[in-house]
């Protein structure tokens, strides 16, 4: 069973570019974490008239359950190509739950150099952190079962769906 | 458990089981021949690899995924490239690396292969990769660890020799793009050649257009053809319109059964020069896995020229072995 949360993702977006601008101070690079938030990435990347061009990550190569599950197939290639040293990073992704996708895109962000601060953008923050991680910009929390996921459908038309378990 | 069936091949050799590499539910377990592997595992090898790549372009040329393994390069034969790209992808992966070369320690002193590997599986090795001047032995071995040790063939005898012949198809991919559009040529000592043997088995495997044998009759073993391949003994037939050619090694210390009348004949008939290679295509790429012998199986205008992509296969070697093992070693507790 799925079904399509009645939120405009758009609606999401203008509040997190309008919570946003304030950092463009900075001069940040937006780094966006495969699938969904490369594709969030891009928009506030051109939403927030940012020149530079949009980093992304797919973090397969740096997960903790890589001994568990294993390599996933799909993996993408990541793609930084801007010097990261001593630069204020914007890192987007689509959903924050435990905590350790973002972890993994730390530690692989520190293998391509010394950032000046990394703040953490996301469209929907649900419970179940298992690590002391937490958005600095946020679209919206939604509270759901342990065993429901939300998941962002794009690129086009993007749209949040609520599914049961895993299937 | 070990149930696999042997099967003889037409090089009267052993072929590897189609169950041993695999666990039971089909993730890749040990790498010991391209024979009996599916079409999506060698695809899923040259994927996986092409993500490798880019790391080593960075500044920090190290991934996290195989932290806390241990990996034992344990080569009962002498190898220079093969043993030191092994290391660095296994470094890359942050692997801890043992490097051992038994012929000069404790074999010399009576031990036996399986009690070689028993005592430094009781280390808590995770995976052994192995070359051995005798066909089978990977296999054997394979056959012989528990569940969580795994066996990588490095070479075996005149049978295996799977990670080459991956980084070649590899290198074939890049350069020349999808294999069903290609003709390839694999030249020289094909008879001794476990990198033949294994090129031929991955050519086919991933549906190359055509595969073309050239050698002089005393080094092509008999029924080659059954094995899907056209054989020449005529270099400029066999070069003719191919897109690819994949030189041997003349194995020197092979041919003390008068296989060639002389190396300066050998070199006239079947070296590759910049008149010989005239007859494949006008792009095509030139391949051989070193040690190169200049002047033997090829000329150094050719080996070093503008064709050549010797060296890319070195390179590309390490992805391809940083591939295979974070495959096997990834995802253990569930497979």
């Amino acid at each position: 069973m799925t079904k399509k949360i009645d939120v405009e993702v758009s609606t999401l977006l203008d509040k997190l570019v309008t919570d946003i601008t304030p950092l463009l101070a900075t001069n940040p690079i937006i780094i966006g974490i495969h699938t969904g938030g490369s594709w969030l990435a891009d928009i506030l990347h051109d939403r927030l008239g940012i020149t530079e061009p949009c980093g992304s990550l797919d973090i397969s190569f740096y997960r903790d359950d890589f001994s568990r599950i294993g390599l996933n197939p799909q993996v993408k290639a990541s793609h930084l190509p801007m010097d990261i040293s001593n630069r204020h990073i914007l890192l987007v992704d689509d959903v924050l739950q435990t905590g350790r996708t973002i972890r993994a895109a730390m530690n692989e962000i520190f293998d391509y150099g010394r950032p000046a601060s990394i703040r953490l953008c996301v469209l929907v923050e649900r419970k179940g952190h298992e690590l002391p991680i937490q958005a600095d910009y946020c679209g919206m929390s939604l509270e759901l079962r342990p065993d429901q996921q939300v998941k962002l459908c794009g690129p086009e038309n993007m749209s949040l769906i609520i599914g049961d378990s895993k299937s | 458990m070990w149930s696999g069936k042997h099967v003889i091949d037409h090089w009267g050799q052993q072929v590897v089981s189609q169950n041993i590499q695999y666990t039971g539910n089909g993730k890749l377990r040990h790498f010991l021949s391209i024979d009996g592997l599916r079409k999506e595992t060698l695809e899923q090898i040259l994927v996986t690899a092409e993500k490798f790549t880019q790391f080593g372009q960075r500044d920090i040329k190290k991934l996290p995924l195989l932290r806390g393994h241990t990996v034992v390069n344990l080569f009962f034969e002498n190898s220079s490239r093969t043993r030191t790209t092994f290391e660095i992808a296994a470094k890359r992966l942050s692997a801890d690396v043992i490097n051992l070369n038994p012929t000069t320690s404790s074999t010399s002193k009576g031990e036996t292969l399986l009690d070689t590997v028993n005592i430094l599986e009781a280390m808590h090795t995770d995976l052994f990769v192995i070359r051995h001047a005798k066909s089978g032995v990977a296999e054997l071995i394979a056959a012989h660890v528990p569940d969580h040790v795994h066996i990588i063939n490095a070479g075996d005898g005149q049978h295996a020799h799977p990670t080459q012949a991956m980084l070649d198809m590899f290198t074939i991919q890049q350069y020349k793009g999808p294999f069903h559009k290609l003709r390839v040529a694999i030249v020289g000592d094909i008879l001794h050649s476990r990198v033949a043997r294994s090129q031929i088995h991955a050519l086919n495997t991933l549906g190359a257009h055509e595969i073309r044998v050239v050698a002089p009759n005393s080094l092509l073993p008999a029924q080659i053809e059954r094995l899907g391949v056209h054989s020449y003994t005529d270099l400029s037939q066999g070069l003719d319109g191919v897109d690819v050619v994949m030189m041997l090694r003349l194995q020197k210390e092979r041919m003390h059964n008068a296989y060639l009348p002389s190396e300066q004949e050998y070199f006239n008939l079947y070296g590759l020069t910049t008149e010989s290679l005239a007859a494949a295509a006008d792009d095509a790429i030139v391949m051989h896995p070193g040690p190169i012998n200049r002047g033997l199986e090829i000329s150094s205008e050719v080996a070093d020229g503008p064709r050549s992509v010797i060296l890319p296969q070195v390179t590309n070697g390490i992805a391809i072995r940083m591939a295979v093992m974070a495959m096997i070693l990834g995802g253990e507790s569930n497979g």
